[in-house]
């Protein structure tokens, strides 16, 4: 029986290697090659040579053909020192990969030569275990993780469409919340707001939010804005995220929103309820319609739903607000297709949803042809149906 | 005679009917004969001039008229309109 340097030295004889200086040379003259990262998790994480696929040695076989799926590709296998990229090698070889080598030294000669590394982005241990049903989608993966944990939503409203929508986005890791309320927990809001309780009427609605929130997932930073949105403070507020979440409760500030979002540029995941009736969609999206497309105008005070009629079933903005949190993590992943340009609507009562087409209004005076999105001017409707549904 | 599906807030004026059906060859003569059963319906969805109100929009089918013949779109038995309008509730 070989030893292990007896049979580490056979191996190293039947494959090729590779000078640091040689991929370097490679690398800088532009020759298409895979490189292949085979160390621990703990190593990659301190650095990487550029553009390096990172397969660990355990999982080498299981994934290399998803990674390199041509066997004919010209491939540099690393690990820190040289011994363990060989022992892939032999074995990629064995899988009928045909162009392969190690590298001479690994990871340890090319730091060593100076040569430039990247240092990974990477999930802590505790992160992949709480977004392992996440990274596990290929669609998502961990480079999908890292996006949602740098994402900034803004979520109005954290009432009935906010509850739900501010929970599911802090359970996915969205890293950073913002929520403007300017209310206090009320317990008739109980019915349907899942993020705040009996022993918080009284309290602050963000405030109760952020409790509710970093107590689901310590990764998330709440944000809160205790305030209205209005002209002064709209853009201010709405241009510190990547994405708004609207679930108010009046016209004023859904025009408000709209105008802005479309002078920033940042989409808006739509949904409004009434009694047992939901819509939904998704607004600014590039050249798909916004909230003036499809209504120029907010109707007057005496033609809006009025507030005596008010009452919604509690568990409807639970639907609706759910499918906003699908939405919006869609967009952020850039996954699917959205709801730009559809208006879905759902029925409770018949337990039916809808779908309506939206075009983009050329004539649209926000977000239309010829517009200077740059020159919108803001505007305070005056507020009405303050109770909202 | 087409479906025309009735949004709940204008549901007071058809008895709280979601549905109700409606005569005529094109959206403006539905409206007409939606006014004649249910009085005060045309003056939620149309204003003086008799245009459609700028926040509510009527769908034949998934389509917008406003991108078809506006009130002039042919309709058949066969189709379903939807008048939607802006609501604004999301339950603070």
């Amino acid at each position: 029986m070989p030893t292990f340097q007896e049979y580490l030295n056979g191996i190293k004889g039947e494959i090729q290697e590779l000078d640091t200086t040689e991929l370097k040379d490679h690398m800088d003259n532009g020759k298409k090659l895979a490189v292949i990262d085979v160390r621990e998790q703990d190593e990659y994480s301190q650095g990487f040579i550029p553009t390096a696929h990172w397969i660990s040695r355990g999982f080498l076989e299981l994934r290399i053909e998803e990674a390199v799926p041509d066997k004919d590709t010209e491939l540099v296998i690393y690990c820190a020192g040289g011994t363990r990229s060989a022992l892939a090698a032999k074995s990629l070889a064995a899988m009928g990969y045909t162009n392969l080598v190690s590298l001479k030294g690994g990871f340890g000669a090319w730091k060593r030569n100076g040569y430039a590394f990247d240092v990974p982005e990477l999930l802590t241990p505790e992160q992949a275990i709480r977004y392992s049903r996440h990274t596990m989608l290929p669609e998502v993966g961990i480079e999908g993780q890292i996006a949602l944990l740098k994402a900034k939503v803004l979520c109005i409203g954290a009432g009935g469409l906010g509850s739900p929508s501010a929970l599911y986005l802090a359970a996915a890791g969205i890293g950073t919340i913002g929520i403007i309320d300017d209310d206090v927990v009320d317990s008739s809001n109980l019915q349907r707001q899942i993020l705040h309780s009996t022993e918080r009427v009284g309290m602050p609605k963000v405030e109760s939010a952020a409790l509710t929130l970093t107590g689901l997932n310590p990764d998330v930073q709440v944000v809160p804005h205790q305030l209205r949105l209005n002209s002064d403070n709209a853009e201010e507020i709405i241009g510190q995220y990547d994405l708004v979440v609207d679930g108010a409760d009046n016209f004023q500030t859904r025009y408000l929103l709209n105008d802005v979002a479309i002078k920033l540029a940042k989409p808006v995941i739509h949904s409004s309820i009434y009694r047992f009736e939901g819509q939904l969609t998704v607004f600014n999206a590039d050249g798909l319609p916004c909230y003036r497309c499809l209504y120029p105008e907010p109707p007057p005070p005496d033609q809006a739903p009025s507030c005596a009629e008010a009452g919604v079933l509690g568990v409807l903005p639970g639907v609706m607000g759910v499918l906003q949190a699908t939405e919006a993590v869609k967009v952020l992943l850039g996954l699917g297709t959205t709801l730009a340009g559809r208006l879905m609507t759902y029925d409770a009562l018949r337990s039916k949803f809808r779908e309506l087409k939206l075009r983009p209004d050329p004539e649209c005076k926000y977000c239309g042809e010829g517009v200077d999105k740059s020159k919108i001017e803001l505007i305070d409707y005056t507020q009405f149906c303050m109770v909202g549904g | 005679m087409a479906t025309v599906r009735i949004p709940t807030p204008l549901r007071k004026h058809t008895d709280g009917k979601e549905e109700v059906s409606a005569a005529g060859s094109t959206i403006d003569e539905l409206i007409t004969d939606l006014e004649k059963n249910y009085p005060g319906i045309k003056a939620r969805i149309c204003d003086e001039s008799g245009a459609v109100r700028k926040f509510v929009n009527i769908f034949a089918n998934e389509e917008d008229i406003r991108y078809l013949d506006n009130l002039q779109t042919p309709v058949n038995d066969s189709d379903e309109v939807s008048i939607i309008p802006a609501i604004a509730g999301g339950v603070a």
